[in-house]
């Protein structure tokens, strides 16, 4: 059998550049778990249903199971590992998720951990309302969702405390 | 749930695009947002041999508003669609209508045209074009044509357009004065496919009686099904002569029972979302000319 043919594709993720020849028909969420070992980025239902792989291309929530990492070529992609503090810790979205309890069994939750973070830049202060909204497109089979939406306001509240505090100093 | 091996093709500019489209022919396949194309290819529903990026000719990124239509680029995605005021202000139903294509995420890579191409009969922007009217238009290395509204979806994904040609843009025309629109559904679970929705356009007099109403229903039909409903309106102000508008709807609409809906639910869904969608159209007219009155 012919071996598939590799395409060359540049990209960058949390920051890092990456090069990378892959055959074409490599879902993103593939690239990043097999071949860039990013095992945050999960994958659930793998024909974009259940939100579990989102991750953020150029600042905006994306299914990486719904694009094949070769049309990625110059793109930013955030990860659930990049959506920490500059120095590691805890992002305020994960903060808010242990503060509130808004995850049980943690499959769902980078997912939610990058729909929020991207969310969070075009609304700041959303009501319960908007953050059901924010979120109805991940799916989550342990909490019921009622943390996952306090924690969305939760994370609203450290993000615009955190942004202060910056600008403060 | 992995997709079968393809070649892949990244042209840097739209004529490169046409070359490689007419030299694969029935082979190849445009790929914009993927939001329907790729889950079909790793459920091996689809196996394209080529697929054709264009998600890299940001000559195609754009949504324009003049005085009589609205044209939105072959690579504009959804989200940008729905947000551009302008366009907004222009043509209301494209926001309504945008809102319940699946979920914000999805939205932020599938674009509208893409959408429009794909030809599914569940799909919200199909029918928010041919209620409106307007134009795609097709290019192809041996020109470009622009296909009706009314003529472009030829049946279950299934469009005019042919393998060597790639829709570059798709016009909506802007709706006269005085109209209202309105974009309803209903599915199974928020953001999924309609089990049936439903479009409605009206046009308002000064006296805020409806002169003209049309509707657009979507998962009933082959295609988007557009139903001209003006014979239905009686009187003045908003009402409809009720038996009459619903058989207008009947003979056009053609539900399919599936694991979703029985063919009777669906019908029964058409009724009711017809009614709700012309009321909030008329709601939305009135709204619109007092806000420009004011």
């Amino acid at each position: 059998m012919e071996a598939e043919a590799l395409v060359h594709v540049e990209f960058t993720v949390n920051g890092r550049p990456h090069e990378l020849e892959i055959p074409a028909r490599r879902l993103l969420s593939d690239t990043l778990r097999h071949d860039l070992r990013l095992t945050g980025t999960h994958v659930g239902c793998e024909h974009g249903v259940c939100g579990a792989c989102t991750v953020l291309l150029d600042g905006d929530p994306v299914r990486s199971c719904l694009v094949f990492a070769v049309t990625m070529q110059g793109a930013d992609i955030t990860t659930v590992e990049g959506c920490c503090t500059p120095g590691g810790g805890m992002g305020p979205v994960q903060q808010a998720f242990q503060d509130c309890h808004a995850l049980q069994c943690g499959f769902c939750t980078p997912g939610f951990i990058t729909t929020i973070t991207g969310y969070l830049e075009e609304n700041a202060d959303p009501t319960a309302e908007e953050a059901r909204e924010a979120i109805a497109g991940n799916l989550c089979r342990c909490t019921g969702y009622q943390n996952i939406v306090a924690a969305v306001q939760r994370a609203a509240q450290l993000k615009q405390a955190q942004l202060k505090a910056r600008d403060a100093t | 749930m992995k997709p079968s091996p393809f070649t892949y093709h990244r042209p840097g500019s739209i004529p490169e695009a046409l070359e490689v489209l007419a030299e694969l022919g029935d082979a190849g396949k445009v790929l914009a947002g993927g939001q329907s194309l790729v889950p079909l290819m790793s459920m091996r529903l689809a196996a394209p041999a080529h697929l054709v990026d264009i998600n890299h000719l940001t000559e195609l990124d754009t949504v324009e508003v003049t005085d009589t239509y609205v044209r939105v680029g072959a690579i504009a995605r959804h989200s940008r669609v729905g947000r551009d005021q302008a366009a907004y202000d222009a043509i209301p139903l494209l926001r309504q209508g945008l809102l319940n294509v699946a979920h914000p995420t999805i939205r932020n890579r599938g674009t509208t045209v893409g959408s429009i191409v794909h030809a599914d009969p569940a799909a919200e922007m199909p029918a928010v074009l041919v209620l409106l009217g307007g134009t795609v238009e097709l290019r192809g290395v041996n020109g470009k044509r622009d296909v009706a509204a009314g003529d472009f979806f030829v049946g279950p994904m299934e469009s005019a357009t042919r393998p060597d040609e790639l829709a570059v843009a798709v016009m909506f025309r802007r709706p006269p004065h005085g109209s209202g629109s309105a974009f309803v559904e209903l599915a199974r679970r928020h953001g999924d496919y309609a089990m049936c929705g439903v479009g409605a356009v009206v046009g308002t007099d000064a006296e805020d009686s409806i002169t003209s109403a049309r509707v657009a229903l979507i998962s009933v039909g082959a295609g988007p099904v557009l139903v001209d409903v003006t014979e239905a309106i009686t009187g003045s102000g908003g009402a409809f002569d009720e038996p009459a508008l619903i058989r207008l709807v009947d003979e056009r609409i053609d539900p399919e029972t599936d694991i979703h809906a029985s063919s009777e639910y669906r019908r029964h869904l058409a009724h009711v979302l017809t009614r709700r969608a012309l009321d909030m159209a008329r709601e939305h007219a009135l709204r619109r000319r007092r806000e420009r009155g004011a």
